[in-house]
């Protein structure tokens, strides 16, 4: 298998002694969303800049789109693009304007890098507002171009830093989709993100990180499954039978249920996930139990992250 | 989406590494002019204050003032606000360099293929335009207000070489300071504490003689002195007199001075730039 980013046993500290990274791995194959999953602090953004090369590490190894980051840094640059957190991109110049000095900067003709240019306004919907600073623009629209720049070149790895906080719901999807079309014309993209939600949509693999290192890895099937079986959820309309329904709840799958008086809620682990449900229903109404509601719960990457990052906490 | 890239990506490494820091730190030269372009009200502070005080210091304060040596206050009092204006500019370049390095604009560059120099050579260029633009500005209001040079276009000439030796030195230390301040609000706060007393502890508005002793001294070695003795000397506007050594030799002082800073803070300014984001 090839892979687009390497990480080896990353050692960062900053001066002030924070230890950002420590003894962090990683191995993101070619192609597809590779994510980054952590809280805040947990040593993601700085992974990404010593991957792109805009920070020093310590110790260990890194290679980036084959490139040495240490000693090829020219070449991993020939070789990524970044959009950090922050939009960067100038602030007193139009948008396009913007988009022909970073393609000019990147070696194209005057030429090219208006054409360029032009398509990715386009493709961005910023034709209107190519003309005008982009401080003018909302954030959502100073996202859309950040993201434009750094597609002036198809990179072969491009790496997101957290690309969607702070957007509406309209912006972050126009950035899912123009990272779904830069996935299939062959870029690797490196997505650091805290929404759960973003990694499961975008992500074929993610990688949690917590303190530094990584604490898991898998597809986002893999990761949910580490944290156990479906989970059977039983509501009950009166809450005086919520202990008699615990007990038929027991009898039945052979655990003791987690019992939420306040919300009149039943959970357990199943396995037979639909005949478990089928019998329990049925069983509680045979009982003269009303069932207010009932379904089956598959653990959600949130759960995962909590429970993976929650322990250092 | 792009075929472009494959093709470009072997011109570039076809083509010399200093051709190419070349063509990065013009292409970034280019994008400091189209910020005065788009943004002018910023060039226009940095005209309006010597204007000012040419008005202030020409006709409110100079009518009480006397030239050692003869001759009008305002012929003496212009070359001193040409390099005044030289020594402010640090407050533009400060701020520009601190307003990149504060945003997110300098990690692109810096993930970018690019010639790492670039952004300075090019802050450089387009400081040595806006130069030129504010000195051209100066002479119009300084021929409006009696100001005049009387030794011919050679000299002339001259004299705005050693103005722009000395803004391309102050380019360097307003990068330095850019890069050391904290974020582009904080520059003003030292950047000017740092210009007034050398603008005023210099002979810009009168005679470093008429100083006490040690500060006479001090005014009479500052480089703002230097260049501007120089290019009185040069406009053929009165200038004083004094037997110093710094006095006698401001013409090789106003070369050395500049490449001393050059040689100091050019350094330092890319050593800072590279140290950036560690």
């Amino acid at each position: 298998m090839t892979y687009a980013v390497v990480a080896e046993g990353l050692l960062k500290r900053y001066k002030g002694g924070v230890t950002a990274l420590d003894d962090f791995d990683l191995h993101a194959p070619a192609g597809g969303v590779y994510g980054l999953l952590g809280p805040n602090g947990a040593g993601k953004t700085t992974a990404v800049r010593v991957l792109a090369t805009l920070l020093r590490f310590d110790a260990g190894r890194a290679e980036v789109a084959g490139a040495d980051v240490r000693t090829q840094p020219g070449l991993v640059r020939d070789r990524i693009a970044m959009t950090g957190q922050y939009a960067a991109v100038d602030e007193i110049l139009s948008g396009r304007q913007n988009l022909v000095l970073f393609g000019r900067l990147q070696h194209l003709s005057a030429r090219d890098a208006k054409r360029r240019a032009d398509e990715l306004l386009e493709q961005f919907g910023l034709v209107d507002a190519k003309g005008r600073s982009a401080k003018d623009y909302s954030g959502g629209m100073r996202r859309r171009l950040d993201l434009a720049a750094s597609m002036i070149r198809r990179p072969r790895v491009l790496f997101l830093d957290e690309p969607t906080t702070g957007l509406d719901p309209r912006s972050r999807n126009q950035v899912w989709d123009a990272v779904r079309a830069l996935v299939s014309d062959g870029t690797t993209v490196l997505l650091t993100t805290q929404y759960l939600d973003e990694a499961d949509q975008l992500a074929a693999r993610i990688a949690v990180v917590d303190a530094g290192t990584v604490v898991a890895e898998g597809t986002p099937e893999q990761l949910k499954a580490t944290i156990g079986a479906d989970r059977l959820e039983i509501v009950v309309e009166d809450a005086g039978r919520l202990g008699d329904a615990a007990s038929v709840v027991a009898r039945l799958t052979g655990a003791a249920p987690g019992v939420d008086t306040e919300l009149r809620r039943l959970r357990v682990p199943v396995t037979d996930r639909v005949g478990s449900l089928i019998a329990t229903v049925r069983a509680l109404q045979d009982a003269g139990i009303t069932v207010a509601d009932a379904g089956l719960h598959r653990p959600t990457l949130d759960e995962v992250f909590l429970q993976l990052t929650g322990a250092t906490r | 989406m792009t075929t472009l890239a494959p093709t470009r990506t072997h011109e570039v490494s076809a083509t010399s590494h200093k051709g190419r820091a070349v063509a990065d730190g013009w292409v970034m030269t280019g994008r400091y002019l189209r910020h005065v372009v788009r943004a002018p009200e910023e060039i226009v502070i940095y005209f309006s204050l010597p204007i000012m005080f040419v008005l202030v210091f020409g006709y409110v304060f100079g009518s009480g003032m006397q030239v050692p040596g003869g001759g009008g206050y305002r012929e003496f009092l212009l070359p001193g606000v040409f390099v005044m204006t030289m020594l402010y500019g640090i407050g533009a370049t400060a701020t520009g360099i601190a307003t990149d390095a504060g945003r997110g604009v300098v990690d692109r560059f810096r993930s970018m293929p690019m010639a790492r120099s670039a952004l300075m050579t090019g802050r450089a260029v387009a400081d040595q335009a806006r130069a030129l633009l504010e000195i051209t500005v100066l002479v119009i209001c300084g021929l409006l207000v009696g100001w005049d040079w009387h030794r011919g276009i050679g000299n002339f000439m001259a004299a705005l070489g050693l103005l722009l030796l000395l803004r391309l030195a102050l380019s360097w230390v307003g990068m330095y300071l850019g890069l050391v301040a904290p974020n582009a609000d904080t520059v003003a706060t030292i950047v000017f504490p740092l210009a007034f007393p050398l603008s005023a502890v210099s002979n810009t508005f009168v005679s470093p003689e008429l100083m006490p002793g040690w500060l006479g001294t001090v005014a009479a070695w500052n480089p703002i002195s230097a260049t501007t003795a120089a290019i009185r000397e040069l406009f053929g506007n009165p200038g004083l007199t004094g037997d110093s050594w710094a006095t006698q030799h401001s013409m090789l002082l106003a070369v050395v001075w500049p490449l001393v800073l050059i040689t100091i803070f050019a350094p330092l300014a890319v050593h800072r730039y590279r140290r950036l984001g560690r």
